[in-house]
């Protein structure tokens, strides 16, 4: 399942005196089974470039191909591609409304005009897959349950249409740190081992320093910087231009050397730069 | 799914014209008496002065004309639909005949004098709200409706409550889109299926609406509280309003025209 974008370009109320373009002429491909980050400023168009990705919004100029399939196209079916690419939207838990967590999780499969017994085995299924149980919650309401419960349920609705592109847009904001690392951890274990495309948007350099293959860095509704994680940090001073930063463990690593220590800077996690400075010190474990 | 930005009523756009300078009771009691006149008015000549007199106006507030015509978009449907029931509905000189439908010279211009006045209506109230913003819209008619307190017409809660309401229709539209997308995103179909189906579908969207519509009400009365508000008992204002010389000029101006166009056509 691959996203092809060419040239597109978007722009809010066009036309109008408030006409903003949110998207300037964006190419870019994201190929089968990629983990990919996309991080930028607030109003860099980061959402507004994943709203693409299943035909919510249409260019205003360029393609978007899904499969190959062109999404600009009058007679394309919409409903097939968001079965295959799902969206997860920031703070999901706001457009819950079933009266139980089955009805509300089944909604998707129910759409695509499954009978029953699938749409509950789809159900089990994607609650599973965010760590909940279906027989402790089918039956009670979604707005009963907390914070962290409610965002996972609205996660696995999106997950029992079985799609084979996720879409993430800051699943984590707002929740305490442990409900971040067992969501991020979910989504990791649905691509290693569901063999699911993910593409992550987020403010934290630590989570995409730690989870992705590939960063996109958007600035101003362009591409500023597209590499392996590795790649994008090494440009501090670009990020920073920007109003972004690297992972703090990564900024250690700069203070470090600016201070005289000769280390290696393309360091993400803190197990990396344990083993590192063990290494430049010659200390012994 | 860009449906709803054509809604233009309530959003305000900052400029510095003559017309966004003006005190805001001032328009307040220009777009009255527009009103007022407008049904005054019974015949096509003062409807084509009122609408110089507004194209003046929308003229000297320096908004692009496109903007304001696209406000009235979401009024086609009541425009046809009044158009069609004069149409058919009134009795006089048949102009021709389909089956029992017969169309009159009567219905015809009854219709059309409706609809004329539906536009006028929304383009001159629209040019209230685009070039004022809610805070000047609520201090004027807090002010306008001060005198009412003694028989007991709660003028500050009222405007208060009008604000908030203006405040929150671009909000709840794009949250509305929002949940749209949201629900599309979960091959949820808003546009096929008969009307009960239709109707149906709107479950998934309206829910969520309420739901946060309420919650956002809850934070926004603590929000306030916690800022000190208790009602408009001695709250003081930062900018006071002032009625100024061009005030008058424009107010004189609306008043002597409304009345000789009302007074004559």
């Amino acid at each position: 399942m691959s996203i092809r974008l060419e040239n597109v370009i978007f722009s809010y109320l066009e036309d109008t005196p408030l006409n903003q373009a949110a998207l300037r002429n964006v190419s870019l491909e994201i190929e089968d089974g990629e983990f990919v980050g996309l991080i930028g400023p607030t109003g860099s168009g980061k959402s507004t470039l994943i709203q693409h990705f299943n035909g919510l919004l249409k260019p205003s100029s360029g393609k978007v191909f899904v499969d190959g399939v062109d999404l600009t196209l009058k007679d394309t079916q919409l409903r097939l591609i968001r079965q295959k690419v799902g969206m997860v939207f920031q703070y999901p838990e706001h457009q819950l409304f079933g009266e139980t967590v089955l009805e509300d999780v089944g909604f998707g499969p129910r759409n695509s005009g499954l009978p029953d017994e699938d749409v509950v085995q789809r159900v089990r299924e994607a609650l599973a897959h965010v760590g909940l149980d279906y027989e402790t919650l089918k039956d009670q309401s979604p707005f009963e349950l907390s914070g962290g419960q409610k965002r996972r349920v609205a996660i696995a609705g999106v997950l029992a249409m079985r799609p084979s592109v996720l879409i993430l847009d800051e699943p984590t904001a707002g929740l305490d740190p442990q409900g971040r690392e067992e969501i991020l951890a979910e989504i990791k274990q649905l691509h290693d081992e569901g063999g699911i495309t993910v593409v992550l948007v987020t403010h934290s350099m630590e989570d995409v320093a730690r989870l992705v293959d590939r960063l996109i860095v958007m600035e101003k509704g362009s591409i500023a910087l597209d590499g392996t994680p590795v790649e994008v940090f090494a440009q501090v001073e670009r990020l920073k231009e920007m109003g972004l930063g690297v992972p703090e463990i990564t900024e250690l690593m700069y203070e470090l050397k600016s201070h005289g220590l000769d280390v290696n800077t393309n360091i993400l996690t803190v197990e990396e730069a344990e083993e590192e400075i063990i290494r430049v010190m010659g200390w012994q474990e | 799914m860009r449906m709803f930005r054509s809604v233009t009523i309530g959003q305000h756009i900052p400029g510095d014209s003559v017309i966004h300078r003006l005190d805001p009771r001032t328009k307040i009691l220009s777009a009255m008496f527009l009103i007022v006149l407008l049904f005054v008015v019974k015949g096509f000549v003062g409807y084509g002065l009122v609408a110089l007199g507004l194209a003046l106006v929308i003229r000297a507030s320096r908004i692009p004309w496109k903007f304001v015509i696209r406000g009235l978009r979401p009024l086609m449907v009541i425009l046809v639909l009044t158009l069609t029931l004069h149409l058919f509905m009134t009795e006089g000189r048949v102009i021709f005949q389909v089956w029992f439908l017969k169309v009159t010279w009567e219905g015809l211009i009854r219709g059309l004098m409706m609809g004329t006045r539906l536009v006028l209506l929304i383009l001159g109230t629209s040019m209230l709200t685009l070039t004022t913003s809610p805070m000047q819209l609520t201090d004027g008619i807090e002010t306008l409706l001060k005198p009412g307190k003694k028989i007991g017409i709660p003028a500050h809660e009222l405007a208060m409550m009008m604000t908030i309401a203006l405040r929150f229709i671009p909000t709840l539209l794009e949250e509305t889109e929002k949940i749209m997308k949201a629900q599309m995103a979960r091959g949820a179909d808003f546009q096929s299926g008969g009307i009960m189906q239709r109707a149906r579908s709107l479950i998934p969207l309206l829910v969520p609406l309420f739901v946060n519509a309420f919650r956002r009400a809850d934070d926004l009365a603590i929000a306030m509280e916690a800022r000190g508000y208790r009602g408009g008992e001695g709250r003081t204002k930062l900018k006071e309003l002032k009625f100024q010389r061009l005030d008058a000029v424009a107010l004189g101006l609306v008043i002597t025209f409304s009345v000789l166009v009302g007074a004559f056509f």
